[in-house]
């Protein structure tokens, strides 16, 4: 979930009185937003550096809130969105309208053009550019914030959408988006000292400046790396890596050229609309914004933005209903309007229609209407009704068995363990002096912790390492388990399948051969299967020792091994007791 | 001579008392001729006491005592004595290598310097041998201390402060009793029982014997038995809540799911950051299957990349190929999108359903004490027309009065396949605020549409984790010792049985 750190003060003063922490933490609670932390940039520093070293370094102690808010909500990734968003909801202003407006007479549209090379790696491009912005240190400051926002969610670390911003009057159109080899590019990338040629820059990169570094690898493997370019061939930005430093964006830029690039059109267009909807209020006729044509290589062009509103409608009864409340049409208009959402009702009042505005690309369906109603009614003010669903209960027949057996095996006095599903593929084969078959266990791609390798075809590792933790506690050992294991099966849709296996194990100073033996005879005892069901015959695995083990046979068919585990086994999982173990499928008895 | 058995010491006790009347303090009882230890005498004293015998009050009294070194030289002479008599009268005298051989060298040395400063011995001229000054010594400090030993005390309390500087003696406090005769004095010991047996029945012996008091401030004797696992105790609580409200249970014995019935089916955008190989553990082997019905899946790519069912969609490229991939389910809702794929698909079409799971899923996180990449989720669906959303905060509020949560409350929250999204919040009294225990909310129309479940049909949802709860029930801080082979077996043994609706005392 992303968070936004938001000036208190700022805050207060745009919604017109102030809050003490618990009122704030109220407000966000009934909006869906949530106050994460009460804090200040001194205060986080204490917490990062400890008091002393923080005040040293002389840090305000201007109160901050930080806010997490939804990871679908672009539009509140800013202070000025989350405030605008908390003023309308509280019906205090109205959601604003904007307006694309054409270059004054005389001027042409600024103009991007797409060369054909592009497609082979980030193919999109959107632009737009904000006239006449008057920038401040507190709106400089959140306007390179929202952009590594929008970078590290909805563009996913700019594989999605990078997005330039340029100080346009440095600049001349039209503009290109191409795509070059990376040794014939070379400019001065914003903040370096000197031009590099683009191998040198990202070798930079990708030794000195690890910031900027992990971002490399979008566009490394291919043969050419994408540009724009001004009309006097100026380096404006290397997406997605870094912009040119000769157009950056100072408190002096007045015209703002912004530039997305994308693999992901829609995404571009979000991103895009999101910036014009949180800045273009600081533009001389605020809301508005003035459009960039797109030129493709096949001579189709494109105007962006739309900042048209989308038009969505719904039934007034879908919503009530599937709310649970009773509300006027107009109440309903009314709940839409806080939330953003400026909204009509049809001619016959049974439909609302919605102007969904470019801050809301959140809403895509009628339920998305639906459930901003709700939140705007209070979500805790809806009357509680019980499901008329009527339905009967039942267990899984697998689980109820389950149950049943664990009950018996805790009353034969062995003790329940829950060791992990998870496990080395030396634990599942090598140390327990079985080879591994190649196609019997699911093996893991991408492990984060080195000794998940494999999902467990047995249980006897767990139930081995569970005995190796609590070899300290008194003899003898009585542990039981009865949970899944994993099988691959090529006959199944997920190839692969579960089963519910017994395991118990008893270690001790002896071996305790007679005692699991007995488990065994109480657990078929348990189950009702007749002696003329079961029978056990002497194996030769090489898991267990020579001549102290078993196959377990049920109607004929080998459901499992009882036995002495070998020494080395026990030796491989560090347990140096003698223990016996019995391991079932239980799924034949259901 | 050994020290007496508690049985002989009591035996002397009671022919004391029958002879004296009464013990104003054992400070001085001697059991032939040696001072009892004053352990055995309580055990033999409390022995008496509970056989009603005595009874007897304890007086806590001061007594010097000698140290190790202080015994010794109460028993042998103080090392300046022994230094005088090493060194043999007359002027030959002894050289100091030949004292050190014939005393040991602390002594030598201590001896010495006393025996010196006493003006017992002193060197002999040139030669250096050491020589007698005197005919024969009087040794006080072994005096001393054999006052000491034999008295617990000194007429001379500066000698007392000097032996003590010497480490010789030291003070204690030491416990004496004051003994007297009880009802059932007697000055013998008639064996007492312990034990009612089959023989005393038999033979009405019983009737005659004297019985041992028995002592309830002992622990019982534990039950020999097996244990249910904690986890798995809370786990059959949440599962009575679901059977009592008629829930069916989900076949959620399927850890490994393709991304399909995972994600695409949930309305999860394919670039969305839980499918990133960071959270979820994909497969090597098997990697693949596109086994899942086509058509659905057909229904779930166009919702995804154009929308329908009166929804835009996200407006991407759907890759069949980011759906094939097998993974270890990342939630249990894997099963629920397929559950309702069969709802909606079972013979005589759709019907109204109440469905839960408990089980494992699994999340490629880095261990530490919050975080396992195993866990458990306890997750409830109810299908059926006409849901409403207030149906679903009711039923939650139903749901967690029977868990003993009875102050809930929701907000607004964000999930791809849930609109409305609501984190459900309880009242936590210990902290002071609000903290979220589970999710919940109405599954999208994108969801269920492609599914093929009928327009009209609304299900709700919600979920928690298991272990959570128990760690909160348990008092329990670090997630690996409940599950996992680090799990403590005593701790297996010794927590209670789980009562969700009454407090067990150990929340934390």
């Amino acid at each position: 979930m992303p968070t936004v750190t938001v000036d208190q003060q700022y805050l207060f003063e745009a919604l017109g009185r102030t809050y003490t922490t618990d009122e704030f933490r109220e407000l966000c609670f009934e909006f869906g937003i949530e106050l994460e932390e009460d804090t200040s940039e001194l205060a986080m520093a204490i917490e990062q550096i400890g008091e002393a070293a923080a005040r040293a370094q002389g840090l305000s102690d201007k109160p901050l809130y930080k806010i997490d808010i939804p990871a679908n909500r672009y539009d509140l990734l800013s202070p000025e969105g989350i405030a605008r968003s908390l003023r309308i909801f509280l019906g205090k202003t109205k959601p604003p309208t904007y307006t694309v407006v054409k270059p004054k007479k005389g001027k042409t549209m600024q103009r991007i053009v797409v060369k054909p090379e592009t497609a082979q790696i980030r193919p999109h491009v959107v632009g737009a550019v904000l006239r006449n912005m008057t920038f401040t240190p507190a709106n400089y400051e959140s306007f390179i914030a929202l952009q590594d926002k929008l970078h590290t969610n909805i563009c996913r670390k700019r594989t999605l959408v990078a997005i330039g911003t340029h100080d346009l009057d440095t600049l001349q159109g039209p503009f290109t988006y191409e795509a070059l080899a990376p040794e014939k590019i070379a400019f001065k990338a914003l903040n370096q000292e000197k031009s590099m040629a683009v191998p040198e820059l990202f070798e930079h990169y990708r030794t000195k400046d690890k910031h900027i570094g992990k971002f490399l690898h979008i566009i490394e493997h291919s043969p050419v790396y994408p540009l724009i370019l001004d009309a006097k061939r100026t380096v404006c930005s290397l997406p997605p890596i870094i912009n040119g430093d000769h157009s950056k964006i100072t408190l002096k830029t007045k015209n703002v050229f912004i530039e997305c690039t994308a693999t992901d059109l829609t995404k571009a267009k979000i991103v895009l609309n999101t910036i014009i909807a949180t800045f273009s209020q600081y533009c001389a006729t605020p809301f508005t914004v003035e459009p960039v044509e797109v030129v493709y290589p096949d001579g189709a062009t494109h105007v962006y933005p739309d900042v048209s509103p989308r038009n969505m409608t719904a039934e007034i009864d879908y919503i009530t209903s599937a709310i649970g409340v009773t509300l006027t049409p107009a109440q309903v208009v009314d709940y839409l309007e806080r939330m953003s959402l400026p909204a009509t009702l049809s001619a016959d009042q049974k439909q609302v229609e919605v102007s969904v505005p470019i801050t809301r690309s959140d809403i895509l369906h009628a339920c998305d209407i639906m459930e901003d109603v709700a939140i705007a009614y209070g979500f805790n003010n809806i009357p509680k009704t019980v499901p008329a669903v009527n339905t009967v209960g039942k267990p899984l027949p697998i689980n109820k068995l389950s149950d049943l057996v664990r009950r018996e095996l805790a009353l034969s006095g062995f003790s329940e363990v829950l060791p992990l599903t998870l496990c080395s593929s030396d634990e599942n084969y090598a140390y327990l002096r079985r080879a591994d078959p190649g196609d019997e266990a699911v093996v893991l791609a991408n492990p984060k912790t080195v000794e998940y390798q494999v999902v467990r075809t047995t249980l006897l590792p767990g139930i081995l390492k569970t005995l190796r933790e609590n070899k300290s506690r008194p003899l003898p050992l009585q542990v039981f388990e009865v949970s899944d294991i994993v099988l691959r099966d090529e006959s199944l849709e997920r190839r692969a399948r579960n089963e519910r296996r017994v395991a118990v194990a008893y270690a001790n100073k002896n071996s305790g051969f007679e005692v699991i033996h007995g488990v065994l005879g109480r657990v078929m005892k348990m189950l009702n299967v007749p002696t003329s069901e079961y029978r056990i015959a002497e194996s030769h695995h090489d898991t267990f020792f020579p001549g102290r083990q078993a196959d377990i046979l049920y109607r004929d068919q080998v459901i499992g091994q009882f036995g002495i585990l070998h020494p080395e086994v026990v030796a491989n999982f560090e347990v140096l007791l003698p223990v016996t173990v019995l391991e079932i499928n239980l799924e034949p008895f259901l | 001579m050994t020290a007496p058995t508690s049985e002989e010491l009591a035996l002397h006790i009671l022919a004391t008392l029958d002879q004296d009347g009464r013990i104003a303090t054992t400070a001085g009882l001697k059991y032939e001729d040696q001072l009892v230890d004053g352990q055995v005498l309580h055990g033999a004293l409390s022995s008496l006491e509970r056989r009603e015998m005595i009874t007897f009050t304890p007086l806590e009294e001061e007594r010097w005592v000698l140290t190790a070194e202080g015994d010794e030289i109460a028993a042998h002479g103080s090392h300046e004595a022994k230094v005088f008599a090493a060194v043999p009268a007359g002027d030959e005298g002894i050289s100091i290598a030949d004292l050190t051989a014939a005393v040991g060298a602390d002594v030598a040395k201590i001896g010495q310097g006393k025996a010196f400063k006493n003006k017992w011995i002193g060197k002999a001229g040139a030669s250096g041998r050491l020589v007698r000054l005197v005919e024969s010594v009087d040794d006080v400090t072994q005096a001393d201390l054999v006052e000491i030993r034999d008295s617990a005390t000194h007429k001379n309390a500066k000698t007392l402060a000097e032996l003590k500087k010497r480490k010789l003696c030291d003070k204690v406090k030491v416990t004496y009793y004051a003994v007297d005769k009880a009802a059932k004095f007697a000055t013998d010991l008639v064996k007492q029982a312990t034990d009612l047996t089959l023989d005393m029945i038999t033979s009405g012996a019983w009737k005659n014997l004297d019985f041992k008091r028995y002592n309830f401030d002992a622990l019982g004797q534990e039950p020999a038995g097996g244990h249910l696992h904690p986890l798995m105790k809370v786990r059959e609580e949440f599962r009575q809540i679901f059977f009592e409200m008629g829930f069916e249970e989900m076949p959620a014995n399927r850890y490994v799911e393709s991304s399909f019935w995972n994600f695409d089916a949930l309305f999860q955008p394919q670039q969305h950051p839980a499918r990133d190989m960071h959270d979820t553990f994909f497969l090597k082997s098997p990697a693949t299957s596109d086994r899942y019905p086509r058509a659905t899946m057909e229904a779930v790519k166009q919702v995804h990349s154009h929308g329908g069912f009166g929804s835009i969609g996200y407006g991407y490229d759907w890759k069949e190929a980011e759906a094939e991939k097998l993974l270890l389910r990342t939630h249990t809702t894997a099963v629920s999108s397929h559950m309702l794929y069969q709802l909606a698909n079972q013979p005589g079409g759709f019907k109204p359903a109440k469905l839960f799971s408990i089980d494992r899923v699994f999340r490629n996180e880095t261990v530490d004490a919050t975080h396992l990449a195993e866990f458990h989720q306890v997750e409830g669906v109810i299908a059926d027309v006409g849901m409403t959303l207030g149906d679903l905060i009711g039923f939650i509020n139903v749901f967690c009065q029977k868990m003993g949560v009875t102050n809930v409350r929701f907000k607004p929250a964000y999930n791809p396949y849930t609109e409305p999204s609501m984190e459900i919040f309880s009242y936590h009294a210990g902290l002071g605020k609000w903290v979220e225990i589970g999710n919940s909310g109405m599954f999208r129309p994108e969801m269920l549409r492609p599914l093929g479940l009928p327009e009209n049909v609304r299900v709700i949802a919600w979920g928690l984790s298991l272990e959570r709860p128990t760690m909160i029930k348990y008092g329990i801080d670090n997630i690996r010792e409940l599950l996992g082979h680090k799990c403590d077996l005593e701790m297996i043994q010794n927590n209670p049985i789980c009562r969700l609706d009454k407090k067990m005392g150990r929340e934390n």
